[in-house]
């Protein structure tokens, strides 16, 4: 069993080789291979799961055998393996059941996309396994390049701009996050995670240093939160997964956005200290916003005429319940977070890829006007848009509802009564305007005005099985959550 | 406070470029201009991180005259990290680039909020 410890970062170096090799492949063998690639390495991925909670400990493989506080780390826990296992099979998925639209692609381009779809998978796994903050900026910048070209692939105009958008705020929150990285180098003298943690629990004595690691800890997050698209800054999402191919809407909202974050809890975690963290101000302003995110992205969801942006407005607002949970901190706070990352990255997947299928009956147009009876017309991709609204609106045995009533207890259990008042008070407002933009798109895709002919598209296989998988994950979340709680609560316990 | 910027000139330089650099990037309308605006701001993070890096009156961590002394030298870390952060920065402006000459073939024009006034009425929209 001790070469499962070889794992994660074979799995990293095999996806960086994978990417070069998928551009030297032809279209349809380098789709066959990425397929045959990610299955692969979810297996991989679920030996490293099997092995870290087997022994109940996380292990750290030591590259070139140059021990820390020098040369450069990977470490897995039962976190980051359950995490990357599950970002995996997302990925699949949305890869097979977006390969009809990929055909629309121009020809000479789908290996292209393959590769970079490989190298993305580098930079996610990379992400979430590094014990090195700069190896952590390395793959955040390649991911970064890898988004913007699986989101250009698709040649118009507005895709483009949307590019060019997502982009620019990208390498705004790329240079705070790498600023953020350089003052905490500077004061620690460390790029390792765990001599990062030593070091910094004695500068936080000294009132000095005390107030330098705040500042580059707000920079560092400042950075992550524009990239994950955090209230405020959330402007970039609609245009990004409204433009983008249905795989690159649903990879770039479920994952990317996901794995930023991830990162950032993990910074939280093993360099600063949840103890640490928790003395910060910092704490509260992510509080703040996250909920500010939950309702306004909500608000803005409504507001949407069109379906993609509505789903999209929705991503910003999930992505406040995230940050909400890190701002509350505690036992449940943190959990309410990562659960929240795995039950969004499998729902907001199943979403972006069922958008397109309504579409395709209705004109090619995601205008909510034109949408009218396209469940009917499409009763699969229907029913997987009313699921995936159920989940999101939090009703129980789905995901969502899980999800919110941890972000509940949470509240409940947090030590600040004004923190709990708030939080409750946006979860209601929240749920409740979910509740209006889905449900009135369900009503809405599900009414037959008898203006078009019904002409139900047959259900292909590689449309419906990814579909069912992400469903039944979707189900598992919400009826066994009590085990992903436990899984997050080991992970967590070992993360550190 | 004065005394302790001209003490860390280097750095309050570093950090004055990072701003420049940042506000370029999120104000200028210009997409060339936002473009340089991002080098300035990498430029700014990596001279931060050679002003700290680099020790008065120590040497380039090769061993030279069979002095072996660490004490002598200085870290090599903060060197390694900025000529990387030079790649990245390469590859990203090259990116950047590419989709701007994309945009302007389209568009032909560099100012943002142009693009996105035409683009709003395009017939591609759905």
């Amino acid at each position: 069993m001790e070469a499962v410890k070889n794992i994660p970062l074979f799995a990293i170096v095999l996806s960086l080789f994978s990417g070069v090799l998928c551009t030297m492949l032809k279209n349809k063998a380098a789709r066959i291979y990425t397929v045959l690639f990610e299955c692969a390495l979810i297996a991989g991925m679920a030996l490293v799961l099997i092995y870290t909670l087997q022994t109940g400990t996380s292990f750290t493989y030591v590259m070139g055998e140059f021990p820390a506080p020098w040369g450069n780390e990977i470490r897995a826990g039962a976190l980051e393996a359950g995490m990357a296992l599950l970002f995996l099979i997302v990925m699949l998925m949305s890869v097979i059941a977006g390969m009809h639209y990929l055909d629309d692609m121009d020809a000479s381009r789908v290996h292209l996309y393959a590769a970079l779809l490989n190298l993305m998978t580098a930079a996610l796994l990379a992400e979430i396994f590094t014990n090195d903050i700069f190896t952590g900026y390395v793959f955040v910048e390649i991911m970064t390049l890898t988004s913007c070209g699986i989101l250009i692939v698709r040649e118009i105009g507005r895709t483009t701009l949307a590019a060019i958008r997502y982009m620019i705020m990208n390498l705004l929150g790329s240079g705070l996050f790498l600023l953020g990285v350089v003052l905490l180098y500077d004061v620690t003298g460390h790029l390792l995670m765990v001599p990062m943690h030593q070091e910094i629990i004695e500068l936080m004595k000294d009132p000095g240093s005390a107030l330098v690691l705040t500042m580059a800890t707000g920079i560092l997050t400042l950075g992550l939160a524009i990239k994950s698209g955090l209230f405020p800054f959330h402007y970039w999402m609609p245009d990004t997964y409204g433009w983008a191919t249905p795989t690159s809407a649903a990879i770039l909202s479920s994952l990317v956005s996901k794995c930023y974050i991830f990162l950032l809890i993990k910074i939280y975690w093993r360099v600063l200290g949840t103890d640490v963290f928790a003395a910060m101000p910092l704490k509260y302003i992510l509080f703040a916003l996250g909920l500010c995110g939950m309702v306004f992205g909500s608000v803005s969801a409504l507001r949407a005429t069109n379906i993609n942006r509505m789903v999209a407005f929705s991503s910003a607002a999930q992505i406040g319940y995230i940050y909400a949970g890190i701002g509350l901190g505690g036992r449940y706070g943190w959990i309410a977070a990562i659960f929240h990352i795995a039950v969004h990255a499998v729902t907001k997947s199943m979403l972006f890829l069922t958008t397109p299928r309504l579409a395709e009956v209705s004109d090619n147009s995601l205008l909510f006007k034109n949408l009218t009876g396209s469940a009917i017309r499409d009763r699969d991709a229907g029913a997987f848009f009313l699921m995936g609204s159920l989940s999101m609106i939090g009703i129980p045995i789905f995901a969502g509802f899980s999800s919110k009533l941890l972000f509940g207890i949470a509240a409940v259990s947090s030590a600040s009564e004004p923190m709990m008042l708030l939080l409750m008070l946006a979860l209601a407002l929240s749920s409740v305007l979910n509740a209006l933009y889905f449900l009135r798109t369900v009503i809405r895709i599900f009414r037959d005005d008898g203006s078009r002919k019904i002409c139900p598209i047959g259900g292909r296989w590689d449309y419906l099985m990814p579909m069912l998988v992400l469903i039944v994950i979707n189900l598992l979340l919400g009826l066994a959550s009590g085990v992903f709680v436990g899984w997050i609560e080991t992970g967590l316990s070992m993360f550190a | 406070m004065i005394e302790t910027l001209m003490a860390n000139y280097e750095e309050a330089a570093a950090i004055i470029l990072f701003g420049i650099g940042f506000t370029m990037l999120l104000f200028q309308r210009n997409l060339m201009k936002k473009l340089i605006g991002m080098n300035i701001m990498d430029t700014g993070v990596f001279l931060f991180l050679a002003s700290m890096g680099y020790i008065k009156g120590r040497k380039a961590p090769i061993i030279a005259n069979g002095v072996t002394d660490p004490a002598r030298y200085i870290n090599p870390v903060p060197a390694g990290l900025v000529l990387t952060g030079i790649v990245v920065s390469v590859s990203v402006t090259a990116v950047m680039l590419a989709l701007t000459v994309r945009l302007y073939h389209r568009y032909h024009t560099l100012d943002l909020d142009d693009i996105y006034i035409i683009s709003k009425h395009q017939t591609e929209d759905r």
